[in-house]
């Protein structure tokens, strides 16, 4: 502390000029900047040098010509994207596939939760846990593969539909079916794992909340709800308002490794649109105005959630 | 104090006992399934229907033609070239950004530094940017583009930041009295006192370079540099039923090449599913950890 103050001091006596105090914060610090630096130049390079070349979002970008002698072209790509026919669809499916796996996925993983939390028998609890977790590890290729071995019309799931007196379809070939495989499976790969935040949540609960309940009478589902479900509600608010916060960000992995031409009209969101038309078409221009489009708006919907969270329960990001 | 459940209680406990079951059930059974047939003899099983509850008979072919295929032991070597450089590369990088943001003393940039890193939470180029930033830099069919350009998470870094800033500032005062600079006071004192926390971000990273495998598709175009995950995916999606098991399947036997395909994919499945099984003790204990350090910061 004696150090910091010494220097702390010594620029208001002289009062140096803006330059003469970063020399001298420079020669001060010069050790923390060397170890620094390394990470600012990752971060100029890796993360600002992509938001520099966004600029061919407004160009008519050719690898040959490079980012300064391609044309500017304004909004045309925007324009172009905005009034084709895949503008509507892939915003559709983005919105669809998110807004159905917020709706059956995120209170499943409270209701979970809150199950689990019930469990009195720690082991069976732990053995619930352990097993129940194993998939938010597995990779999405190894999931997909399981999926699409499972989907196809010979089976495990075709074979189950067939025993209870359905008929066979390829699953994956369907477009009625593609939202609820890729759903479906993402609950089962995710809801395990989504019951630990709520779980921690749980623990931080006053346990002599509970005994007071106990001694006024609760019974145990009164317990569940006036107790532990109004003790985990600043968790559920704050998930809640992040996941509308990233309702247009539907991830492409799990999309491009399932969809197929067949089932395009229903499977493709922004971001497997963006990879294909930007890198298997190479309209590299089109593809990066797309993308920049997509983040522009989930930027403003990550802003506007945390502003309404802030409003109404006083919980923010930042 | 016991007090006496009533019998809504007891229906209830039981009903939540029996869902519990239920569910994980339905978690392990798919995997099961993959581990059953992997083992079964390849004819009884293009003839079986259903679920499948015990291996059908006992045969490790399916294994044997998987690790005949160069691509297997390539893929693996390569995804542990890049896990471990990539871990290796993402600990220093997240060290170095987190021992400078937890500075106490005055430093002129620090804010700046700070606004830099978070901004790219919220904000970033993109995928075409982004690939056509490191073809640019030469790094098309190089393992680096799987290493260097995920070097740095900002939100790790925050968390190891808050975990550093926990250290008592008395024992770096008196290493700086002893003549210390930052770098032995970060290699020293910190990271030593930091273990937990670098096993957390060690395995959070590890696990993300495991199972990654969408850069290696954009960048690589030379089989030999698959990871191992571009491989399953070969096998287990691209052309579903054709090539690559085909011809795993055809080094056993013409004829009965049909059947074996199947059981060697699930093969290929555990295979390249066991390594991510060995650790999960570990994983799930430390994974488990992260989250409720990553809450706590929400």
């Amino acid at each position: 502390m004696t150090r910091s103050l010494q220097t702390d001091i010594l620029p208001i006596k002289s009062a140096p000029g803006f330059f003469s105090r970063i020399a001298r914060d420079f020669k001060k610090n010069r050790l923390l900047y060397l170890m620094i630096f390394p990470v600012i130049v990752y971060y100029i390079i890796f993360n600002y040098g992509p938001m520099y070349g966004l600029q061919i979002a407004f160009k008519d970008f050719n690898l040959r010509a490079g980012y300064w002698a391609s044309p500017w072209v304004g909004f045309k790509h925007f324009k172009l994207f905005f009034e084709s026919y895949y503008f509507g669809r892939v915003l559709r499916n983005t919105l669809l596939i998110s807004v159905y796996s917020l709706i059956f996925s995120f209170p499943a993983t409270i209701v979970f939760a809150l199950l689990l939390n019930e469990i009195r028998n720690r082991i069976f609890k732990r053995f619930v846990q352990t097993i129940t977790y194993i998939p938010h590890f597995i990779s999405i290729i190894i999931i997909c593969g399981i999926i699409v071995d499972f989907c196809m019309s010979d089976g495990l799931i075709n074979d189950i539909i067939s025993f209870l007196g359905g008929a066979r379809t390829p699953l994956l070939q369907e477009m009625k079916y593609f939202r609820s495989v890729y759903i479906i499976s993402g609950m089962w790969q995710g809801l395990g794992w989504g019951t630990i935040i709520y779980l921690s949540a749980i623990t931080n609960i006053d346990q002599e909340l509970y005994q007071a309940a106990i001694i006024d009478g609760a019974n145990r589902f009164r317990q569940i709800w006036h107790i532990t479900l109004t003790g985990i509600r600043p968790t559920i608010i704050i998930l809640l308002i992040l996941r509308m916060g990233s309702v247009l960000n539907v991830g492409f992995e799990k999309v491009i490794l399932l969809y197929n031409p067949a089932t395009y009209e229903v499977a493709d969101v922004i971001s497997s649109y963006v990879y294909r038309r930007g890198l298997q078409q190479l309209n590299w221009s089109y593809g990066a105005a797309v993308g920049l489009f997509n983040s522009v708006v989930n930027l403003i919907l990550v802003v506007t959630s945390n502003r309404v969270s802030k409003k109404v329960s006083d919980i923010s990001l930042w | 104090m016991k007090i006496r459940k009533s019998i809504w209680e007891i229906i209830f406990d039981t009903f939540n006992c029996f869902i519990m079951i239920i569910w994980t059930l339905i978690t392990a059974y798919p995997l099961l399934y993959v581990l059953f047939s992997s083992v079964s003899d390849a004819d009884r099983l293009s003839g079986h229907r259903g679920l499948l509850l015990y291996p059908l008979g006992f045969k490790l072919d399916a294994y044997w033609l998987v690790f005949k295929n160069p691509l297997i032991l390539s893929g693996y070597v390569n995804t542990v070239i890049v896990v471990l450089g990539g871990t290796a590369l993402n600990l220093f990088m997240s060290c170095l950004a987190a021992y400078f943001l937890s500075r106490n003393d005055i430093i002129l940039w620090k804010k700046a530094v700070m606004v830099m890193m978070v901004i790219t939470m919220f904000f970033g180029g993109g995928m075409i940017p982004n690939y056509l930033l490191v073809t640019g830099l030469g790094m098309r069919d190089n393992l680096l583009a799987l290493i260097i350009p995920g070097a740095v998470s900002t939100y790790n870094v925050i968390i190891m930041r808050t975990s550093f800033m926990g250290i008592p500032a008395s024992l770096e005062e008196s290493a700086f009295l002893d003549g210390a600079n930052h770098f032995s006071i970060l290699f020293k004192i910190i990271i030593p006192l930091s273990k937990s926390i670098l096993a957390v971000m060690a395995l959070w990273y590890g696990v993300e370079h495991w199972n990654s495998w969408f850069s290696a598709a954009i960048y690589l175009n030379k089989r030999s540099l698959y990871p191992i995950q571009l491989v399953m995916r070969e096998i287990l999606i691209q052309n579903a039923q054709s090539d690559q098991v085909y011809t795993m399947a055809s080094s056993a036997n013409e004829d009965q090449a049909a059947q074996v395909a199947k059981t060697i994919k699930y093969a290929a499945i555990i295979i390249a599913t066991v390594p991510i099984l060995c650790v999960y003790p570990y994983l799930q204990k430390h994974f488990v950890k992260g989250v409720m350090i990553g809450a706590l910061k929400g």
